[in-house]
């Protein structure tokens, strides 16, 4: 084929890229919203890589499992902007410094 | 070379809104910086046959998650530019950037090896399908991921684990409204109070009293 076409690994860099953007602002923020909105990219960085590897190889479970990771992802936000806002109703300057207080 | 186009468009879509939720101070900027990210993710899996998947992904995460963010950072007041302004933590930066350096040159050089690793994969796949003509262009093997064959996988492989996933989603909405009152350990019996009372001071009896007021103030 002539001229430039997309290759998965085109894909796969992205979600490495998108993983570590998500990572490395999870260790400098400290917000706990930020940081649970990293989590968030960290996740759709793997999303990406399985939704890559089930187009390259034809195989379907790669979506199956992208399904599974949204659910457990939606479980982990409600979670935990329940621990945030129970946090900083208490203290609203709280940062992720002062989680010691969930020791209640 | 449409498809090249629309991946450059997505994907650079992608690595902004992912740098802004990073650098933005205002919460807020982050929250919709991660709808752009989102969104970009959802093309890209329009671009791979995940339509199902794409749609998804801009019902939940765009559509609930991202609110569910928003609903957050406006109920609690946080969209002030706070934290970024205060001093790191003692080698806090410099783990931050061995991480990002180090993992993002590990990861690529993985996907680099990985990439050698699936020609000789998928020409392995295609010689053992009977299929000769490996055109690069349109991919030759009968992927039909449509809705139903996700369903039948869904239904069937990974049926427990879909039942275990029902189970997670009891459990993180039972303990979501214990975190969220946790007005009734006071001495006035588990359910004398008005939901939310109590959260803006430790103190059971104080909060029996000056909840409505305190949350009507806030």
């Amino acid at each position: 084929m002539s001229g430039l076409e997309v290759v998965t690994s085109w894909y796969l860099v992205l979600g490495a890229l998108l993983f570590i953007i998500g990572g490395t602002g999870l260790l400098v923020r400290r917000n706990p919203l930020i940081m649970l909105m990293c989590v968030e990219l960290m996740l759709n960085g793997v999303n990406l890589s399985f939704i890559a590897f089930a187009d390259r190889f034809g195989d379907v479970h790669g979506q199956t499992v992208v399904l599974f990771v949204l659910v457990v992802a939606a479980a982990e936000v409600v979670v935990g902007l329940g621990l945030v806002v129970a946090v900083l109703r208490a203290s609203p300057r709280a940062t992720a410094d002062d989680l010691s207080a969930l020791r209640g | 070379m449409v498809e090249v186009v629309v991946f450059a468009v997505a994907a650079a879509a992608c690595l902004v809104g992912a740098i802004g939720v990073v650098l933005s101070r205002n919460p807020v900027h982050a929250a919709l910086m991660l709808v752009m990210t989102l969104f970009g993710i959802a093309v890209l899996f329009v671009a791979q046959q995940a339509h199902f998947i794409a749609a998804v992904q801009v019902i939940v995460y765009a559509g609930a998650i991202v609110v569910l963010f928003l609903f957050v950072i406006m109920l609690l007041g946080v969209d002030r530019a706070t934290e970024l302004s205060m001093g790191a933590l003692p080698a806090q930066r410099w783990t931050a950037a061995a991480f990002g350096l180090g993992g993002a040159a590990v990861l690529i050089w993985l996907v680099a090896a990985v990439d050698r690793l699936f020609k000789g994969a998928k020409s392995l796949a295609l010689e053992t399908a009977g299929v000769t003509d490996a055109g690069a262009g349109s991919d030759p093997t009968d992927y039909v991921a449509d809705v139903s064959a996700l369903a039948r996988s869904l239904f069937s492989d990974y049926v427990y684990a879909f039942e275990l996933t029902s189970l997670l989603l009891i459990v993180a909405v039972i303990g979501t409204v214990i975190l969220a009152r946790r007005s009734g350990y006071g001495a006035d019996g588990p359910r004398a109070d008005q939901p939310g009372a109590g959260q803006y001071s430790g103190n059971a009896s104080e909060a029996a009293s000056t909840g409505t007021s305190s949350e009507a103030g806030q």
